[in-house]
């Protein structure tokens, strides 16, 4: 209880802290550069270009510190030894090149960004084409989407149900998918370590956590497409699913792209799913989990880690700089 | 044009299949969620899907000791009760291992020692000897029983009080409130200065926000630690606090300033126009109209840092008083791995919360996402 009382207060003392900041700061420019007198104009001027840095001041001190420094001293720490206290090069990269387990790493992460943002966007485009021709579709839509208010640590507890295994001689299989599989004639299997394909057994939680966030994106997408051109395609003679593929698909592709981007950097930055599944055994180790290991083994290496962190950060930045130029030309 | 409407068989085959779909999507959670209710036994000896059926099992009880049977006119008679542990029906039963349904309830069997005996259907048993017996062990009863559905609050009742669920719980919370709530009001005063304000270098600002929102978090682990260690801050609440502060705040001002910056432009230049400074504006205007944006952010945040796993391992103790849910939950993957009990009761205790927000204020959700990207785990 004492924790939820300091929380409280923490609560208090920012909003109070953050609102007499503002307020304060405010009243103080004002003070400083008063709007009358000799130099009522001057003041005005030096008052009005000051104030949106008053403004912007908390933002900025935080992000400055809590995500560009970061940037900036990653990279630098990527060039350091274990300590980060001796300069090494590139030598943590050279490291990267040739082990192992980085190597499996980056296919694993491959393979997860070749299928989680296709299949995602796949399945969402598929349960928005087809929810919003009936009535109940928004409540099939919220169920679908339903996986997105769950942890990915929850997610991992119930799929791990799902793929259970019991051994020969420990009765009856209680994760689903065995059971279905014997029902069909074929042997039980401990899915999570059958090699290779286990990869697939953990994408396939992302992908239904995220098909119901590409679904609703797309789902306003296709409702947005003008009427006119659909009705012309019917009149046409054209059928429900030439339209949906030849009519209204063409026109969301602006869409579809901003949804399996937008994917693409959960699956860059996966780790909470693979920790609470295998934690990177039998072959399913990705980038996030092989930083966290060699950020909290016994002796932390910070120059491997913060090197494994720079390669995530490089696969980022092409969506980073397509999402800025996007921004960019909205603005104008 | 709705042509569902105009093709009945479509219009069946599209509710089959998002049927069909939904019913895909919803199985796994539905699976741990019935399962939660089942007692230990229940789920390690029956898939879920059977909870509502009856479940069957098999097994041995030993009958009381022969030397208790008592004389009835010319035999001696021995009974009891093989349910009294369980309860439930008697299905069949059986006197040797190699035939152990060999007969339904009711029906008598000859023992190779050649005491009748009986099982009813509601485990009453009774053995009959032809003469007085010393022996101290009893026969061996091979029963099949039927139990009918039983739920039980038991798993909960386990996590949260003796499983540490219940002082996570509360963990969880400390880190979310305070972590959802301050970046609000910092990131607000930030957009509004970059939606409304004219500024040498607004641009540049916005765009980097927009970079920032894909930084992955991974970047700022170990330069932040490191910071926090030198400035005394150590793992802690406080250190959770700023970080998650500093990890939404793009997604914050970037949602806040799409939204400030579509408000109809009149009403503020008119404010200006009356002499109200940007202050006042910002307060009496944006704040209230932009409220839908504000919760739009503020469900983002709140979902984000109290599903988040990583930023909690890495910023916060894992003591009793610190460790979160879902760092509790990974450490009972591990150490309890096999006891569904526990973890799916663990696993829906941090779930609930979640999907109460989520199910009351998904149009926020909604609009939120609509808004622009979002940030992913």
């Amino acid at each position: 209880m004492d924790q939820l009382l300091m929380a409280v207060s923490t609560i208090v003392i920012g909003v109070f802290g953050c609102v007499a900041y503002f307020f304060f700061s405010n009243i103080a420019l004002d003070r400083i550069f008063p709007p009358t007198g000799d130099h009522a104009g001057r003041n005005i001027n030096w008052a009005t270009a000051i104030r949106p840095w008053l403004f912007l001041f908390p933002a900025l001190a935080i992000l400055g510190l809590y995500l560009v420094y970061p940037v900036i001293s990653t990279a630098w720490l990527s060039l350091n030894s274990a300590g980060g206290d001796e300069f090494v090069g590139l030598a943590n990269y050279t490291w990267l090149a040739q082990d192992a387990k980085f190597q499996e790493s980056l296919v694993n992460n491959m393979l997860w960004l070749a299928f989680v943002p296709a299949a995602s966007t796949f399945c969402g485009l598929v349960a928005a084409g087809l929810t919003d021709r009936i009535k109940w579709g928004a409540t099939a839509q919220s169920l679908i989407f339903m996986p997105m208010a769950i942890s990915f640590v929850g997610a991992a507890v119930i799929w791990k149900f799902v793929y259970d295994y019991r051994g020969e001689n420990q009765g009856d299989q209680i994760g689903l998918l065995n059971a279905l599989v014997q029902s069909i004639g074929f042997d039980a299997q401990a899915w999570i370590t059958v090699p290779f394909w286990n990869n697939f057994f953990l994408m396939i939680i992302l992908v239904w956590i995220q098909t119901g966030f590409a679904m609703v994106i797309l789902s306003a997408a296709l409702r947005g497409i003008s009427e006119e051109t659909i009705e012309a395609a019917f009149l046409d003679g054209a059928t429900p699913m030439q339209v949906f593929f030849k009519i209204k698909i063409p026109q969301i592709w602006g869409t579809i792209a901003v949804v399996w981007t937008t994917i693409t950097v959960t699956v860059l930055k996966v780790f909470d799913i693979v920790f609470a599944m295998t934690n990177g055994q039998w072959g399913t180790q990705v980038l996030a989990n092989l930083m966290y290991d060699w950020m909290f083994r016994g002796t932390p290496d910070f120059g491997r880690g913060s090197a494994i962190v720079m390669v995530i950060m490089l696969l980022v930045t092409p969506i980073m700089a397509w999402n800025i130029s996007n921004a960019r030309k909205e603005m104008r | 044009m709705d042509m569902a409407g105009s093709k009945p068989q479509l219009t069946w085959v599209v509710n089959i299949s998002v049927v069909l779909l939904v019913v895909l999507w919803i199985i796994p959670t539905v699976g741990l969620l019935i399962s939660s209710f089942r007692d230990r036994d229940q789920i390690s000896t029956s898939g879920w899907w059977t909870a509502l059926a009856a479940s069957e099992r098999n097994f041995i009880q030993r009958a009381a000791a022969p030397a208790e049977a008592k004389p009835q006119g010319a035999v001696w008679v021995l009974s009891g009760n093989v349910l009294q542990a369980s309860g439930g029906q008697v299905v069949a039963f059986g006197i040797t291992s190699q035939d152990p349904e060999a007969f339904a309830p009711g029906e008598v069997g000859e023992h190779k020692s050649g005491a009748l005996i009986s099982v009813a259907a509601n485990g009453d048993y009774t053995i009959t000897y032809s003469q007085a017996q010393d022996g101290t062990r009893g026969l061996r009863l091979f029963v099949r029983a039927k139990t009918a559905p039983a739920f039980t609050l038991d798993n909960y009742r386990e996590v949260l009080f003796s499983e540490g669920m219940g002082a996570s719980l509360l963990n969880t919370l400390t880190v979310t409130i305070p972590a959802t709530i301050i970046p609000i009001l910092v990131a607000a005063f930030a957009a509004y200065a970059l939606a409304w304000m004219e500024m040498p270098g607004r641009a540049l600002l916005i765009a980097a926000v927009v970079g920032l929102l894909v930084v992955p978090l991974q970047v700022a682990f170990i330069p932040l630690l490191k910071l926090h260690n030198t400035v005394g801050l150590g793992k802690g609440y406080l250190g959770i606090w700023l970080a998650h502060t500093g990890f939404g705040l793009p997604l914050a001002v970037f949602l806040l300033r799409n939204y400030m910056a579509g408000l109809p432009r009149e009403i503020i230049e008119s404010a200006r126009v009356d002499g109200a400074t940007d202050f006042e504006i910002f307060r009496r205007i944006i704040l209230p109209l932009s409220f839908p944006a504000l919760a739009s952010f503020a469900i983002f945040q709140f979902l984000w840092v109290w599903n988040d796993l990583l930023v909690a391992k890495v910023f916060l103790g894992t003591g009793e008083d610190e460790l979160v849910m879902t760092g509790r939950i990974v450490e009972l993957l591990g150490s309890r791995g096999g006891d569904w009990e526990i973890l799916a009761a663990s696993a829906f205790i941090s779930i609930a919360v979640p999907i109460a927000v989520f199910f009351t204020l998904q149009r926020y959700l909604v609009r939120g996402l609509l808004a622009g990207s979002v940030k992913g785990g």
